[in-house]
């Protein structure tokens, strides 16, 4: 396990470098937006990840409601953590390109509107965490994050009626994508993918050592407090 | 005891003790009445205007006022160790919640209730829709507040800040009952279009919540 680390380091270093090269030099620009588009590359991969993550850490909560394994506790965590991060990645190079291109930072768009809703709930699934002060905070983590997740459709049926309701100004992307910036797409999705499982596997390790640690410190405090009595 | 019997008991004793107390009630009152002339001051509308944006003012005052009730729910019981006593007797975990559900069911209601002559007062209200469907919009939508705000104030006692830890995990999951709620209240009050859809997705929201909490609410009142 602890062999592969540096290689998958490697290999995501390698395939961030090409996929920067791929989106700034090598795929065509596009016609009507220009340069700008290229934040698309990185974009949208983020937004893929994130959603990912945020699957995971259904998956995992759920799993650990069932089985009560610490192993999946830390997963949830660690997926929730870094999919917040490229949550707010997405949500950040929105704004920078529809700037130009809508001539407005922000609209109440189905997909706007349900990347921000995803994001509030895991930054509230976040704080829980660090909030709580009872030892059995993975179990109400895991009971938020199903709360969360059952959430996520009906949120999506109110904003798209919401918004079909009302003429939005943004223009449905009509149009297919030219092959060659599909492939710089997915060259850096990969990238990306590689990227968050490297900082998901050193957070789990960290939280893993992180619990070590506090289990042998209070164990010693145990001890200490015996030996005075 | 049978389930029924043991909602109704925990019910009586909260409804009695408010009713003896008032404490929620009083503070929600006041606060959604100042609630209600802060905004009214703030935006001087307009009775075509206040039309608009009445349906969003009165959640909101509403959503902040359950609140108060919500985070009481489960501290009175914690001063004497009443859930642990709870949590060792046969008594199963369901109708606790329920029954507490209902409680602060019925002070939300019992809020709207005296609340809305003052809203249609101050906004010169006037509904354009179909006005009796303002009817299962309060029940639907208190509900969907209040089923998920028992649950995470049951959720949120055992952390630090609880009193601000509730709204934080509350207002994010609530949106789509929010937007539920709002837009069906605004298309009654305007008129002009149906409010069909948002009934029907505050059904949906309601049920698919009623039936997570009973089925969580147990691992969260052993959790401890």
């Amino acid at each position: 396990m602890k062999r592969g680390f540096p290689i998958l380091a490697i290999v995501t270093a390698l395939l961030l470098s090409f996929g920067l090269y791929e989106a700034l030099i090598v795929a065509p620009t596009e016609r009507t937006m220009g340069d700008v588009q290229r934040i698309f590359y990185y974009h949208v991969p983020s937004a893929w990840t994130a959603f990912l993550l945020f699957l995971i850490n259904f998956v995992a909560s759920v799993t650990y409601l069932i089985r009560r394994n610490a192993k999946a506790d830390i997963l949830a965590l660690v997926s929730a953590e870094v999919g917040v991060v490229f949550c707010t990645v997405v949500l950040v190079t929105g704004p920078i390109w529809a700037r130009p291109v809508w001539g407005i930072w922000w609209t109440w768009d189905l997909r706007l509107t349900l990347t921000l809703v995803l994001w509030l709930i895991y930054v509230s699934y976040l704080m829980l965490r660090r909030f709580s002060t009872s030892s059995q905070t993975p179990v109400m983590a895991a009971v938020l994050a199903v709360f969360g997740a059952l959430d996520v459709p009906l949120v999506y049926f109110s904003i798209w009626f919401f918004r079909t309701q009302h003429p939005s100004p943004v223009i449905g992307d009509g149009g297919s994508l030219d092959p060659r910036m599909a492939h710089v797409l997915l060259i850096n999705w990969a990238a990306f993918l590689c990227l968050a499982w490297l900082v998901c596997w050193t957070r789990y390790r960290l939280e893993v050592v992180q619990r070590e640690v506090e289990e042998a410190q209070s164990l010693e405090a145990l001890l200490e407090g015996d030996g005075s009595r | 005891m049978s389930f029924l019997a043991v909602t109704r008991a925990t019910l009586a004793k909260d409804l009695r003790l408010e009713w003896r107390s008032k404490d929620a009630i009083n503070a929600m009152l006041f606060f959604s009445l100042l609630v209600v002339v802060i905004f009214s001051f703030a935006f001087d509308p307009t009775a075509e205007e206040s039309r608009r944006i009445a349906g969003g003012l009165i959640w909101v005052a509403f959503l902040f006022a359950a609140v108060v009730a919500l985070n009481q729910t489960w501290a009175r019981e914690l001063r004497n160790h009443v859930l642990d006593a709870y949590r060792v007797s046969p008594a199963p975990a369901d109708p606790l919640f329920l029954a507490k559900a209902v409680g602060n069911f019925i002070f939300v209601i019992v809020l709207e209730a005296l609340m809305a002559p003052l809203f249609i007062i101050f906004y010169k209200l006037r509904p354009l829709g179909p006005a009796w469907e303002l009817l299962p919009i309060a029940v639907l939508g208190t509900w969907a507040l209040v089923v998920n705000g028992t649950f995470f104030a049951a959720l949120s006692i055992r952390t630090k800040n609880r009193e601000i830890m509730l709204p934080l995990l509350l207002f994010p999951i609530s949106l789509p009952a929010l937007l539920g709620m709002v837009n069906a209240t605004t298309a009654v009050l305007t008129g002009e279009e149906s409010a069909k859809f948002w009934i029907a997705l505050l059904l949906a929201y309601d049920v698919v919540f009623t039936i997570a909490c009973l089925l969580l609410f147990e691992t969260i009142l052993e959790a401890e």
